[in-house]
């Protein structure tokens, strides 16, 4: 089989799925029907989110046809090209099309950002590029998030302790679209390390097969070194500013459960013990924090996968979030109302798996 | 005082060994509003094999009294002087390497609240299995399980509730895996740190059973730290009575409750409820404990005391015998003798040469 993104999507999909069925058919009873509701209720979310979007992106002044023609156009031509497209009919008429196209997975052809492209073809480039950004934002946050929120509760009140604390404020505080454009003045214009924007130098893009549209895949498998350099290079600047606008509220709740966690009875019952200090803090107690954490995980890795807007539009990044953004801008209905149907498919997944995870790390939830 | 059935039972305790000897130990905290002295120049000598009553009301103290005897006091406290001399070893000069040896596997401790004392993600049986392995690496896994669960079998906790976590257990279970927990390495000596304040009363009859059981059966020496004086009736062989940071008095158990010399300890017996007497009030000591921020001068125990006179604003009594002095028997401490400090109690002084306890 070849290696595309949708096998990459279905191959996930087909994890969460075993994964889904594995709770399903071990868990208790109380769980099996949890799982079994959660997955039911992301259909009805779904649909009220496409509605939402569809009244919403009508209320909006203007339509396709109006923001692609010059100004002053005549009334004429604009309504051919509506006629052509469909808008000059009632509206329960487009509505009941729209939905039924969705059912049968047609997303519908873009207006204006990629013309007479399928949207589904525009989602299959762009979603790649978001997931690209955002999987080493997230590993990054991660790593460095527990790792320096542990470190601060451990050392409570020490000098790292505020460092860490007032740096957390800092970076959650800094706007996005701030950062992202002082760290290219200074990487990537002052001290030309990195390039400013963009996925990948142009001379290298048309040298390897875009198969998963995933560039750190694709250039490895064509064996393309130099591409692949490239590609990470690009990557640096887009993720540090995710990772450090990320990271801030995570070592901040790191740190606090994790000190509620070390003043716990069984906290002092295993130092009694005469439990090493380091397997009391590392193991025992930030097992045991890390729960209430997950939620901001699971939340997180959702909404960044729907597009880190300011992100990606600040390094022109062609991912999902400036999809969103053009296609709003440019009154595209069809891109946006795709868009959304991703960002609902990622939401209601990464939630439902969040969930189930809980059971997992924490024996007392039983659903 | 008929109502508590003291019936101490002192042919376990050998009257001659010291297992642990608490000298001259001072606890301060640090607080925003100055230094408080949580334990003042105390000193307190535990026989091997007895069961000895650590009393006295919330803040008196007593489990600042357990935590540092294992060196566990939490930030902003700290031991500021005074000696532990546990096996002829100083504690207080081991490095936290050698303490966490002692903790656990030398020193056990029992907790308050057994429902929050166990980790919650975490299997009984991994818990006993830590333990055993954090002290004695060599053991494998599958020796250090079957040793649990001979343990557990003994606590009457069968091999299936050993897979299960402890939300999943009874309070009165979760205490018999504190037990558990401290019995696995064979400690000498157990810190039961109002370890049934949280038990209904007949989890709490049937918790003392056990433990006076296991007592006879280990040779365990235990330092009973709670504020029921029927638990100490029911169980000690010697009370230390502690009011304020300073031991009031130390006698063996009905010593203390037939002849208490303190006043402290003689209105803390008083206000125990008693449905022999047929009384609608309760004896209610008069005053609040002190502030340990700034304690009271001299005794600190004189604002509330019925008997106070001069000398108790001025001086603090040390700890001196009370009782009647035999013949050969001026050696000071010892496990029969009676202490007290009261000024009250002066003309005993002389006798043994205003020695300090």
């Amino acid at each position: 089989m070849e290696l595309t993104f949708g096998t990459l999507c279905g191959g996930g999909l087909l994890l969460v799925g075993l994964f889904l069925l594995y709770a399903i058919l071990t868990g208790s009873r109380s769980l099996r029907n949890y799982v079994i509701t959660r997955l039911l209720l992301v259909v009805p979310m779904i649909w009220i989110l496409l509605t939402l979007v569809f009244v919403m992106m009508r209320i909006l002044p203007g339509d396709p046809i109006s923001t692609r023609l010059k100004p002053g156009t005549d009334q004429a031509t604009l309504d051919r090209l509506r006629e052509r497209a469909g808008l000059n009919r009632p509206i329960y008429e487009q509505y009941w099309d729209y939905i039924t196209d969705i059912v049968r997975g047609d997303l519908g052809v873009s207006n204006n950002v990629e013309q007479d492209r399928p949207v589904t073809d525009i989602i299959g480039r762009r979603f790649p590029a978001t997931i690209e950004l955002v999987m080493p934002s997230i590993l990054l946050m991660l790593i460095f998030g527990i790792i320096s929120g542990a470190l601060s509760a451990n050392r409570h009140k020490s000098t790292m302790d505020y460092s860490f604390r007032i740096s957390s404020v800092v970076a959650y505080a800094v706007p996005i679209f701030w950062l992202g454009l002082m760290l290219q003045i200074v990487f990537a214009r002052e001290l030309n390390l990195l390039p400013v924007a963009q996925r990948i130098n142009p001379q290298y893009a048309n040298e390897f097969e875009h198969r998963t549209n995933i560039y750190m895949i694709d250039t490895l498998l064509a064996g393309n070194i130099e591409a692949f350099a490239d590609v990470l290079k690009h990557l640096v600047l887009p993720t540090v500013t995710l990772t450090i606008a990320l990271v801030g509220v995570f070592i901040r709740l790191t740190r606090s459960n994790m000190i509620e966690v070390l003043q716990e009875d069984y906290v002092t019952a295993s130092r009694a013990r005469g439990v090493p200090e380091r397997k009391v803090v590392y193991f025992h107690a930030l097992r045991n924090s890390f729960i209430p954490i997950m939620t901001l995980i699971g939340l997180q890795v959702a909404v960044l996968l729907a597009g880190a807007v300011l992100t990606e539009t600040t390094f022109s990044w062609d991912g999902l979030g400036k999809l969103l953004r053009d296609g709003i801008a440019l009154r595209d209905y069809p891109v946006v109302q795709g868009a959304v149907v991703v960002f609902a498919i990622t939401v209601g997944v990464m939630s439902t798996l969040t969930d189930i995870l809980y059971a997992f790390i924490d024996p007392r939830i039983r659903f | 005082m008929s109502l508590f059935q003291v019936v101490p039972d002192h042919s376990q305790v050998n009257k001659q060994e010291i297992i642990l000897s608490i000298r001259d130990l001072s606890v301060e905290y640090q607080t925003r509003r100055g230094v408080l002295s949580a334990i003042d120049t105390l000193s307190l000598d535990l026989y091997k094999g007895e069961v000895l009553g650590l009393v006295g009301e919330s803040g008196s103290g007593k489990s600042t009294l357990g935590k540092a005897i294992m060196r566990m006091i939490p930030s902003p406290g700290r031991i500021t002087k005074g000696q532990l001399i546990f096996k002829n070893q100083d504690l207080m000069a081991y490095d936290e390497n050698q303490m966490r040896d002692v903790r656990g596997k030398q020193i056990s401790m029992i907790f308050q609240d057994p429902m929050t004392s166990l980790n919650p993600v975490q299997r009984i049986d991994n818990h006993i299995i830590e333990a055993i392995r954090v002290h004695e690496p060599n053991i494998s896994k599958d020796e250090a399980l079957a040793r649990s669960e001979s343990l557990m079998e003994r606590l009457g906790i069968g091999r299936r509730r050993l897979k299960e976590y402890p939300h999943q257990l009874s309070g009165g279970m979760r205490q018999r895996v504190m037990i558990g927990l401290a019995l696995a390495l064979k400690a000498n000596i157990i810190i039961a740190d109002e370890a049934t304040t949280s038990l209904d009363v007949i989890v709490e009859a049937q918790f003392l059973d056990l433990l006076r059981e296991l007592k006879e059966e280990f040779g365990l020496t235990i330092l009973l730290v709670t504020h029921n004086i029927g638990i100490v009736a029911e169980l000690a062989d010697r009370v230390a009575v502690m009011y304020a940071g300073r031991l009031a008095e130390v006698a063996n158990v009905d010593e203390l409750f037939h002849n208490p010399k303190h006043p402290y300890t003689q209105g803390l017996l008083r206000s125990v409820p008693n449905i022999a007497i047929d009384s609608q009030d309760l004896y209610r000591m008069d005053g609040t404990p002190p502030n340990l921020v700034m304690p009271p001068s001299g005794c600190r125990f004189h604002p509330r005391c019925p008997h106070v006179m001069d000398i108790c604003h001025q001086k603090q009594p040390w700890l001196v015998r009370v009782d009647e002095i035999g013949e050969g028997d001026e050696q000071v401490g010892g496990y029969d003798k009676h202490l007290a400090s009261c000024w009250l109690h002066q003309e005993y002084q002389g006798a043994t040469q205003a020695r300090r306890y």
